[in-house]
């Protein structure tokens, strides 16, 4: 597919491998993490791990909605539609994530729950408007990209009087996550998590622009280079970052200029601005109660706000206590780091959020990486 | 869950919608999210919506610069 196949090549690989390698100072160490669940996806399918000399290590970050999403909000989703008769249509990334009572979106589905898997939010209100007998709820999920589809839905929903679709939002902001990180102290005070830079975000970026990011840049001297989804793209970025480091710059850096301005959408943001409003705490798994960290419906469209519409109550639940999620989403522990990992918690049966959805660390190094962590022994002959 | 991904615009529909071409598959998807989408443009696409138009002059030229890269690598 054109502009997809061209930054997979991996020749291309070779040369900027070979870039990074010559521009990294074999004396120093740079650890670099990527924000989103999308690059580490990418690092772990495509290896990059494997091209990027020893003293260059990438320290998955908190970018992936699914993985930080707290176990108290999919409970208020499985209530709606085990006790109320709710139709929940969500994107298939939430089915799987693993609630109170050993129960999942999938397992109350499989109790008789109304659950929906939908590609678009589109689909989630034009189920309602087919069928007004029924309460629909759409459990929206995500970061500043997927949140003006569900903007666009809920204005659609109010101006067409869809009484019976209504939103539980659950759209989380990237800055705040970056600063919490920045804030926390196994980065400030223990220095036991060594970070010096970000490769930020493609899609949320082409939403909210590069400017948010300035501010990390100056305030805490950690260079940001937004990078696109595909391998080269990742590769290029971290070439950018080592000269940064080198060059003790820190600036916020474009490499995926193709598809983000410093401005970003911002027919996007308005909209967005329009619907939602900064909601004063939002619980995260790993990082705790982050402070305006993601967004609320407004007022004006409380009609179609599931929280206030069923006068939802949150209700924060604690993690599988030898579930190393919260570790791993603070780039403090590695998967492996974790008891569960690969031995009860598998893609297939997740303990815990990371091994969920294909972008979290967990899922992204059983699938890709999980062997490289096993010496090679020559077979005795 | 940010998955995006570059598709091209092949027929405008009404009501802000279009179909686009990804690979050889179309889907309908909606440009409500961006002004002055055109056929023959390439949109990014996320859940349905186009999220930005692609610039093909900027993708032209990271990509004359990863060309660089490779051809400045001594042969092996």
């Amino acid at each position: 597919m054109k502009y997809v196949d061209e930054f997979r090549d991996g020749e291309v690989a070779r040369g900027l491998a070979a870039a990074i390698a010559q521009e990294a100072h074999p004396q120093r160490n740079y650890s670099f993490m990527e924000f989103c669940g999308g690059h580490t996806h990418a690092i772990s399918r495509y290896g990059v791990t494997d091209l990027l000399p020893p003293n260059v290590r990438m320290i998955h970050g908190p970018g992936c909605p699914v993985c930080v999403l707290p176990i108290g909000r999919i409970d208020l989703a499985i209530q709606l539609a085990l006790d109320r008769g709710v139709t929940i249509c969500t994107y298939g990334d939430c089915l799987r994530v693993p609630a109170s009572e050993s129960l999942s979106l999938l397992k109350a589905k499989a109790r008789g729950a109304d659950i929906r898997m939908i590609y678009s939010a589109a689909d989630a209100l034009a189920l309602a408007r087919a069928e007004p007998q029924r309460e629909v709820v759409f459990f929206a999920i995500g970061f500043e990209t997927t949140t003006p589809p569900t903007a666009l839905v809920i204005r659609q929903a109010k101006a067409e009087g869809i009484g019976n679709f209504s939103v539980l939002c659950n759209h989380v902001l990237t800055p705040a996550a970056i600063s919490n990180i920045l804030e926390s102290p196994e980065v400030r005070q223990y220095g036991t998590v060594p970070l010096d830079g970000f490769v930020g975000p493609a899609h949320v970026s082409t939403v909210i622009g590069s400017q948010p990011y300035e501010f990390f840049a100056e305030e805490y001297r950690k260079p940001v280079v937004i990078a696109g989804f595909e391998p080269l793209d990742v590769m290029q970025a971290i070439r950018m970052l080592v000269r940064q480091v080198n060059e003790g710059r820190a600036e916020v850096e474009n490499e995926f200029t193709r598809a983000v301005t410093r401005e970003g959408n911002l027919k996007a943001q308005r909209l967005v601005g329009d619907v939602f409003e900064l909601r004063r705490s939002f619980e995260w798994r790993g990082l705790g109660e982050v402070p305006y960290s993601a967004l609320c419906i407004r007022r004006e469209f409380a009609a179609h706000d599931a929280e206030a519409k069923f006068a939802l109550e949150y209700r924060s639940v604690p993690d599988n206590k030898a579930c190393e999620c919260g570790a791993i989403l603070r780039g403090v522990k590695k998967p492996q780091d974790c008891k569960l990992f690969a031995t009860v918690c598998t893609p297939e049966n997740p303990m815990g959020s990371c091994m969920v959805s294909s972008e979290g660390a967990c899922a992204a190094h059983f699938t890709y990486g999980r062997f490289r962590d096993i010496p090679l022994v020559a077979a005795e002959g | 869950m940010c998955l995006a991904i570059p598709a091209r615009i092949t027929q405008k529909l009404d009501g802000d919608m279009a179909v686009v071409d990804l690979g050889g598959v179309r889907k309908e998807v909606s440009l409500a999210l961006i002004d002055g989408a055109d056929v023959g443009d390439y949109v990014i696409v996320h859940v349905g919506y186009a999220l930005s138009k692609l610039d093909p002059e900027e993708a032209a030229r990271t990509l004359a610069l990863f060309a660089e890269i490779s051809e400045a690598l001594p042969p092996q």
